[in-house]
């Protein structure tokens, strides 16, 4: 029983070693690479920032447009009780653009680019591409994983930007066609509480979001043990560790947030 | 015991060891490459010869002892260092490791991209000729999934010759492949010899590409070695090991009636 404690906290201190060394790794070839001749792959990480960004648009905006719904619906029934149903438009916009924009644009892109990732590198791991890789002197990190993490960078705060707008459009549309709101006092409304530090926010959580994704799709992808089978595990392991971190990131930043203001 | 090589050495293994947890899998194996010879290294699986061939193209840091490629270890030199040794080889893995991402001839051409400051133009030249030299003319534009298993190590190898290193390691060259498509990489790999001089160490379990490649031969069994030297004495040795494997013989364990009640009860 301790025999097995023990060795589970050696593994875990071997997996945070790995880790630790993958960040490490992540940010030289982030931060110094683009300084070196030759030393980023632009052309890559224009691809990620495609394959993340834009071909997650359609179901990004079906989504978004859905919570955007669904929130206006919701805050109209508990507030027409209290006679405030104007403030529905408040509640959806500030509440989108500050938690569930970021958020529910996070979860998206774990489940569609995070799981692509891991299942990318993991696969080319099995292949013995990676050890090709390493022996023709090319570094995995700089080719795999500095243009997947930046490209998210570059491709998250942007879905959310527009995830922000559909869902206040959505709820507009709530607002304007069921509750007999008419567009402008919606549109008026919806701005009376919303701030630039409102949306600044919600960006800089995306960029958390997407270096989480990222990093942990790709650490996943890196260990990967056996065949087809262990690709597989990591996939999945991969959507769930970075869902469960993005939202406990998510805490963290909004009582954070409530702790300042 | 000294071995008196039929060349100078090229990569030296001094004590390398190898652990995975308690298990040893490579045991204080001290060996030499020989100089513009073909040097295979034979072995059933789980031998360790696999491990051998990673630690001698520097996947792997050595748990103990030393791999020494042209004077140096790979582990202690810097990146810069280490690129300028690392040109100097070339690998050739089982099933090819093409990027499948990319192109075969962008496969071919990526160390000469990303290395030198050859002109696109130069490269694409460069890349001709090594897919030429593999029989592959022709098919630098296909993406590595419409190749068969045999264009497939085809390609790699254009890749592996792609920077002309004075080292090649081919891991299992006949594995996977028909006899005709087999024979004719073997006869790549002594064309390579023959043409360029090139040190070429082959990891396989093979026998008729062992025949017909070998200039100097290590046999690994558990980790060590069991055959040291030429193809010629080799097919010579007494050694029941080497006999059995080389006659193909399997594997009979001496029975024990008791023993294996035994065995059968544990637990009970």
């Amino acid at each position: 029983m301790i025999n097995r404690l023990g060795k589970r906290v050696l593994d875990s201190r071997k997996n945070l070693n790995e880790l630790a060394a993958l960040i490490n790794q992540t940010a030289y070839w982030l931060v110094v690479g683009p300084f070196r001749p030759k030393g980023f792959k632009w052309r890559w990480t224009i691809r990620q920032v495609v394959q993340t960004g834009k071909e997650a648009v359609p179901i990004v905006t079906l989504i978004a447009a859905a919570i955007g719904m669904i929130l206006a619906l919701q805050s109209a029934y508990q507030l027409r009780r209290v006679g405030a149903l104007t403030m529905v438009a408040t509640l959806v916009s500030v509440s989108v653009v500050r938690e569930l924009g970021p958020l529910i644009t996070a979860i998206i892109v774990a489940g569609r680019s995070g799981s692509a990732f891991a299942a990318e590198i993991a696969s080319m791991k099995v292949a013995e591409e990676v050890d090709a890789m390493q022996t023709m002197g090319l570094h995995p990190v700089k080719f795999l994983v500095a243009p997947k993490v930046m490209g998210l960078i570059i491709a998250l705060p942007c879905l959310t930007l527009m995830a922000d707008l559909v869902a206040i459009l959505g709820g507009m549309a709530v607002g304007v066609m069921g509750l007999g709101i008419s567009v402008g006092s919606y549109y008026q409304q919806s701005l009376v509480f919303l701030e630039v530090p409102d949306v600044i926010n919600g960006l800089i959580k995306s960029v958390f979001f997407a270096l989480i994704i990222s990093l942990v799709g790709c650490y996943q992808g890196f260990s990967v043990t056996g065949g087809a089978e262990g690709v597989g595990r990591r996939t999945t392991s991969s959507v769930v560790t970075a869902i469960f971190l993005v939202i406990l990131a998510d805490v963290f930043f909004t009582l954070l947030n409530y702790v300042v203001a | 015991m000294t071995v008196e090589y039929p060349a100078p050495i090229i990569i030296e293994t001094r004590g390398l060891t190898a652990r995975y947890g308690n298990r040893v899998i490579l045991d204080n194996l001290s060996l030499g490459i020989p100089k513009g010879l073909i040097t295979v290294i034979l072995g059933g699986s789980g031998s360790g010869k696999t491990t051998l061939l990673r630690h001698l193209v520097g996947l792997n840091k050595p748990t103990g002892g030393k791999v020494i490629i042209m004077g140096q270890s790979l582990w202690d030199l810097s990146r810069a260092e280490e690129l300028k040794v690392r040109r100097k080889m070339g690998v050739l893995f089982q099933g090819g490791a093409l990027f499948n991402s990319m192109t075969v001839a962008e496969n071919v051409g990526l160390a000469l991209r990303e290395h030198t400051k050859l002109d696109d133009k130069v490269i694409n030249i460069v890349t001709n000729m090594k897919l030429e030299q593999v029989g592959l003319a022709g098919f630098g534009d296909l993406m590595p999934e419409q190749l068969s298993g045999g264009m497939k190590k085809r390609a790699g190898l254009a890749r592996a010759l792609a920077m002309d290193p004075e080292i090649l390691f081919v891991d299992e060259p006949s594995a996977g492949l028909d006899p005709i498509t087999a024979a004719g990489l073997d006869e790549l790999l002594i064309n390579l010899k023959q043409t360029f001089k090139m040190t070429i160490v082959v990891v396989t379990h093979e026998l008729p590409s062992l025949f017909l490649i070998a200039d100097w031969v290590y046999m690994i069994d558990k980790g060590r070695i069991l055959y040291t030297g030429t193809m010629e004495n080799m097919k010579k040795t007494e050694d029941p090991k080497v006999r059995q494997f080389l006659d193909r013989r399997p594997d009979r364990a001496e029975y024990d009636p008791e023993e294996h009640l035994r065995s059968l009860m544990a637990g009970v």
